[in-house]
């Protein structure tokens, strides 16, 4: 008995040093093709390293990010992710970048799943940065993951191209290295009350929202915007973000006697407490929600969809084009609007929301300044977001470069939408403000149960 | 005053409410009341409940009220085979195994369920309408949902106390080695236990689907609440559970009156904390 044991361990610690060796060429892919060996340099310096090559040499660039498959990000996280791997797709498709010493640059992608929880993203983006190779890292969806993930690029000295993330606090920590796509979570809702000064400048409003760092840097962010345009708050009030019965909070919302509901979080809590104002009724002339309605989804709540307006960090109906950059003098680059919209349909059969087309331009963003660097050198790429002023399909792009906020977002636009029915009864989200680009009138009120 | 008004409109919900955290906390407690198993898997059988009512009512367009029959045979049965394949065999070793086994169900399930319905929320467009009382609006859902629990529980009561099975389950609560003495076929009754428990578990769900939007992960929330229901109630004791929900679903209508929402989870475990150090059986006290 005591020998077969031996002889079965034996066997074990055979089997496994022989699976061992076999494995090791395996454990390579893990590690990106031609990235080099882990080190703190980043990989762009490998080309400066070898001066004397003649023949145009093939590198290969790690973008390193996190996705939430699972967790109370996971819907707008997955179209962040799609959006950024159909660009990765379509630029290496078309051969990558040709710097001006022949080194054609070409990218691949390292993603683990981060579900939803910012401790795992500090792991794991010190995982993609150490381990991996990543050379520039996008951002994970929501500002509360994005937050805990620049800390660990700011650390390691690594850009950090930040979608899906738009609160403030996180670019005014004195980091050289954070670019925003997003409009700030400070400006967010300012074109919704823009709106409404012009709809109901005497409308009452409440303000409820998640306890989360985005909601709550928006929420904080509005406050002083309504405040100076004369709108009476009557209701703040936080919640959870995992609360599912939101019936005493729309009780609140009914004795407040508000008339405007601005609030939300994320796409879960959105849907819930979209659904709790539908069920009981209470008399809401407006209700925006920040981020759930954006989503193509959003309309499986039924009814309860109609009416509810977001905003919207790009729409196709609103989407920019090359005119519009020439007329605000800012440089175009990119595919429009239409194309990438197509392309995104045809390879996920849904149209892209702005969490998809923030992914994708999180993409083009990079590569534009990898072109105006005419290098992948992580100093020169830095350099050429900080002097970038420029517009794609998603918007404006420039970054604040003072040393209190670095890499704020100040040049890009929201628009807001609302979930209207068509002619036929079918629900659509159509642009409602800013007016020269609406789309349609706002439903106002919205109509009662 | 209007606190006043908001307490009144919200006791409605909370007592309303209350009946269907009783029917989950139900399941929970009448399983560690027979078998002295504390059921980690109760959550995600939430969420399987919620799905049913989901599949049922909107992919075959049964109302969800009699979807409630297939959703509580599913939960039944679901019960038995967890019994037997995970259950039984640590049935008598010490609480950590068993609480281990549920705990290694409960991440099977929870698996199973994100690669199949992901972790995006799932939403039952179904309404009934309202009725308003003085300061509310109170839904028909919610006041179905409640009756449907009341009967469920009375339903549970006559089975315990009514018919042979569920005298064998008392027996096999009291004593196990004496009902076996007495011819009692404990490993059935322990599996019809668990089954029955979470048949109650995958109702409860089914109900709250008609409420709330939800996810594979949702039950956890609702397990969480029937451990505090499970405590408020006593342990063990399962009509008492409906007591306990009724506690907490009037706390969840008080609380949000006078402070903010976000304070309600920290009340709730608070007073589980408490209860446990103070009255470690339950205000209601335990098992019979």
């Amino acid at each position: 008995m005591k020998r077969s044991l031996v002889t079965f361990l034996s066997l074990l610690i055979l089997a496994s040093l022989i699976l061992t060796a076999c494995g090791a060429p395996e454990g390579v892919p893990e590690a990106p093709v031609n990235a080099p060996a882990p080190t703190d340099e980043p990989v762009a310096e490998a080309p400066a390293a070898a001066p004397e090559a003649t023949a145009p040499e093939a590198q290969t660039v790690v973008i390193g990010f996190t996705s939430s498959l699972t967790g109370s990000q996971e819907v707008s996280s997955k179209r962040q992710v799609n959006g950024f791997s159909l660009w990765l797709e379509q630029v290496n498709k078309a051969g990558g970048i040709t710097l001006s010493d022949g080194t054609v640059v070409s990218f691949e992608y390292q993603t683990y799943d981060d579900e939803s929880n910012a401790e795992r993203v500090q792991e794991l983006y010190t995982r993609l940065i150490n381990e991996d190779g990543a050379s520039f890292l996008i951002s994970p969806y929501s500002s509360g993951l994005t937050s805990a993930a620049s800390i660990v690029a700011e650390q390691n000295e690594t850009i950090l191209i930040t979608t899906g993330a738009a609160d403030d606090d996180a670019y005014k920590t004195g980091n050289s290295g954070l670019f925003q796509l997003y409009t700030p979570g400070s400006l967010y809702m300012s074109s919704t009350v823009d709106m409404l000064k012009q709809l109901d400048p005497g409308a009452k409003v409440a303000l409820v929202y998640e306890a989360a760092k985005f909601s709550t840097g928006v929420a904080e962010g509005i406050k002083p915007y309504l405040e100076a345009n004369g709108f009476e708050l009557v209701l703040e009030e936080s919640y959870a973000s995992d609360t599912a019965d939101f019936g005493p909070i729309v009780n609140k919302i009914a004795g407040s006697g508000a008339t405007i509901l601005l609030g939300g979080g994320h796409y879960n809590d959105g849907t819930a407490l979209a659904r709790a104002i539908y069920d009981r009724n209470v008399g809401l002339k407006f209700a925006y929600l920040l981020v759930a309605p954006a989503d193509t989804k959003f309309p499986e709540l039924g009814d309860a969809a109609l009416g509810i307006a977001v905003s919207s960090q790009w729409e196709l109906a609103a989407t920019h084009t090359e005119a519009e950059a020439g007329n605000v003098g800012m440089d175009w680059f990119g595919p429009t609007g239409e194309d990438f919209s197509a392309a995104y349909e045809a390879a996920y059969g849904d149209p892209p929301t702005y969490h998809a087309a923030g992914g994708y331009a999180a993409g083009l963003v990079l590569q534009n300044a990898i072109i105006t660097a005419d290098s992948t050198d992580s100093e020169a790429v830095k350099a050429a977001l900080n002097a970038m002023n420029l517009m794609t399909f998603f918007g404006g792009t420039k970054f604040d470069t003072s040393e209190e906020a670095h890499g704020l977002q100040i040049a890009h636009d929201m628009v807001v939408a609302q979930w209207q029915k068509d002619d036929a009864g079918e629900f659509d989200l159509v642009i409602v403000a800013p007016a020269d680009v609406a789309t349609a009138d706002p439903l106002y009120p919205i109509p009662a149960q | 005053m209007q606190q006043l008004s908001l307490l009144l409109a919200s006791l409605p919900d909370g007592v309303l409410l209350g009946f269907v955290y009783g029917v989950a906390a139900m399941g929970l407690t009448l399983i560690w009341g027979v078998m002295d198993v504390i059921n980690l898997s109760h959550g995600p059988i939430i969420s399987l409940g919620m799905f049913g009512t989901f599949f049922i009512f909107i992919r075959m367009g049964v109302n969800p009220y009699l979807g409630l029959i297939p959703v509580a045979i599913f939960g039944l049965l679901l019960g038995v085979v967890i019994y037997f394949v995970a259950v039984h065999r640590v049935i008598n070793a010490p609480h950590l195994s068993s609480l281990l086994a549920t705990f290694a169900v409960n991440m099977i399930i929870i698996g199973l369920g994100t690669a199949a319905f992901t972790t995006s929320p799932y939403n039952v467009d179904f309404s009934m309408g309202g009725f308003s009382l003085g300061f509310t609006t109170v839904l028909w859902t919610r006041v179905i949902a409640a009756v449907i629990a009341i009967a469920v529980t009375g339903a549970l009561y006559l089975f315990l106390f009514r018919t042979r099975p569920g005298k064998y389950i008392r027996a096999v609560t009291n004593n196990r080695s004496a009902a076996e003495l007495m011819g009692v076929p404990s490993t059935q009754i322990l599996a019809l236990s668990f089954g029955l428990g979470t048949m109650l578990a995958a109702i409860s769900g089914a109900l709250i689907a008609t409420f709330f939007p939800f996810n594979i992960l949702s039950g956890g929330g609702y397990e969480l609440k029937s451990f505090v229901i499970g405590v408020l109630g006593g342990l063990g004791n399962p009509v008492g559970a409906l007591y306990g929900g009724l506690i907490l679903g009037l706390l969840e209508g008080i609380i949000p009156a006078f402070l903010n929402t976000s304070w309600v989870p920290v009340i709730e475990f608070g007073l589980f904390v408490v209860i446990l150090l103070v009255r470690p059986n339950g205000i209601l006290g335990a098992k019979k």
